[in-house]
């Protein structure tokens, strides 16, 4: 199913040690144009670490990537901003690639942040910052995202709305998306291909055959197994970007 | 109206002014006030060199902080000493035997303070002539490795992961900490160098709101400071390193002030 050149990533039995310990170790996967891989374990399972081995991050790995684009949006998991450094929304956008300010606005209104763009990055909430994150690496267009757990803090309504919203980046700009979650309600159902990580690889497929595996019951409990069916949940309102109350 | 000498040091103060201001900024942003420390400390030996090999003092300076920034790259690799520590050995070590070499050198006349503190007298015209072309130079490669020194000072691995190929930027970036500390010795004299890098950055931040306007906000504040500092240095004969810290220090305490009243307008 996967012609030559559609992929954008590729992980050969990639693994990362630290200090004589393995973060993480034996992982094959594959990221292609117009599909979400996503990666899914326990903490400390190497998720994070297999995100930065795929982005080249780490450098003395065992195994090898080979990588095939150079046009990457990259959403860490952690980022703290020291006070030293004043930093507006705008400048972060500009951070590491010259983008148009009609491209800037495009990404933070799809985002729901454009009314923060003026606003100093060590003033937002964590859902706020999580979402200009968001935005930032999908206003360079990039043709391979890499989300480290992209919805951290972002309420619960905001949060569906973002997967959404990264499915259709997907479709639409026809990237490639690496996706580190923890949340299998929504992650299960757009997701192309899971990789269940536990410091290797103990599982991977579609979430069908992800959730059926043993294995991963063992690691997330029968109850995991059983919230494959799409996630559905009636509102009588949704909110805008802004968290205006729409009556539907 | 001026003796020439003072014009010099004018000329001299206001273009190193120019380039310690944006350095300084990330002097701060990257929490390098120490290493730029270590540098300066090692200027000692590069002096040192100069007068025994009849060398330009900034040039020897350079060298030899370029190589001390080497060593304590190799250094960090080879030993797990806090980096502090390492900086401190190195800085002090290399202070320590600068002071020693120049004991040697009973055949030249040393002005001492005149290194530690700067001197307004000390500049010639070759010396202005380097630091304005090694001003320019050093601002050109600055901005040149921008964006990757800027990103990865956000946030190393997403500048990494991006393709901006942060260590290179922060390899560049050692050598340009090298060569301001070289142009601006006789000026600011060794001891002082990382105030003029530090205090002008920290008081532009207090008054800044994007990185852009804290880089120009520093340069300003270094050139008032330079301007305030040497006018003073000349009226009440005192060391020129100093008196300009002391100007960098007040305009600092100034600024408080305004960080002060944004703080009461935020509650």
């Amino acid at each position: 199913m996967s012609s030559e050149n559609s992929k954008l990533v590729k992980l050969n039995n990639a693994g990362f040690k630290q200090n004589d310990k393995w973060l993480v170790e034996g992982v094959s996967l594959t990221v292609e144009k117009g599909k979400i891989v996503t990666l899914i374990g326990p903490n400390g399972s190497g998720k994070s670490t297999t995100a930065k081995i795929a982005l080249g991050i780490y450098k003395n790995i065992e195994g090898s990537v080979e990588k095939y684009t150079n046009k990457v949006g990259y959403v860490p998991q952690k980022i703290s901003i020291d006070w030293t450094l004043p930093l507006r929304v705008y400048d972060f956008m500009l951070l590491t690639e010259n983008i148009k300010d009609e491209a800037i606005d495009e990404a933070l209104t799809l985002t729901g942040v454009i009314h923060l763009k003026n606003k100093n990055l060590g003033n937002l909430s964590g859902g706020e910052f999580q979402r200009v994150l968001i935005a930032r690496a999908i206003s360079k267009k990039p043709e391979l995202l890499v989300l480290d757990e992209p919805v951290q803090g972002v309420d619960y309504t905001g949060e569906i709305a973002l997967y959404e919203l990264i499915k259709r980046i997907s479709d639409t700009l026809n990237c490639g998306i690496l996706l580190i979650s923890h949340d299998l309600h929504t992650v299960m159902t757009a997701t192309d291909h899971v990789v269940c990580l536990n410091g290797h690889v103990c599982c991977s497929g579609s979430p069908m055959d992800v959730a059926k595996n043993n294995e991963y019951k063992s690691l997330f409990g029968e109850q995991a197994s059983q919230i494959l069916s799409v996630y559905e949940h009636k509102h009588d309102h949704v909110h805008s970007d802004e968290g205006e109350i729409k009556k539907n | 109206m001026f003796d020439d000498f003072f014009i010099r040091a004018l000329f001299a103060g206001i273009g190193i002014a120019f380039v310690t201001g944006p350095l300084g900024c990330f002097v701060v942003w990257r929490r390098l006030s120490y290493f730029g420390d270590t540098l300066a400390h090692s200027a000692l030996l590069g002096v040192t060199m100069a007068y025994t090999l009849d060398l330009n003092i900034a040039i020897s300076v350079f060298l030899i902080s370029s190589v001390i920034a080497l060593i304590l790259i190799q250094l960090q690799k080879k030993t797990n000493l806090p980096g502090d520590a390492l900086l401190g050995l190195l800085a002090h070590s290399s202070l320590a035997v600068g002071l020693v070499v120049i004991g040697f050198l009973t055949f030249i006349r040393f002005d001492i303070m005149g290194l530690l503190f700067g001197d307004i007298l000390a500049v010639t015209t070759d010396d202005l002539l380097i630091i304005w072309t090694g001003g320019a130079l050093i601002l050109l490669v600055l901005k040149l490795i921008w964006k990757p020194l800027f990103a990865s000072t956000v946030n190393y691995e997403l500048a990494e992961a991006e393709g901006l190929n942060p260590d290179r930027a922060k390899a560049i970036f050692t050598i340009l900490m090298a060569a301001v500390i070289a142009i601006s010795i006789k000026i600011v004299g060794l001891l002082l160098i990382t105030g003029m890098l530090i205090i002008p950055a920290a008081m532009a931040r207090n008054i800044s709101d994007s990185p852009q306007k804290m880089v120009i906000f520093s340069i300003i504040g270094g050139l008032l400071s330079v301007v305030l500092g040497l006018y003073s240095s000349l009226e009440f004969n005192t060391s020129s390193g100093p008196s300009i810290i002391a100007a960098s220090l007040a305009l600092f305490i100034l600024s408080l002030f305004k960080i002060k009243q944004s703080i009461k307008l935020k509650n």
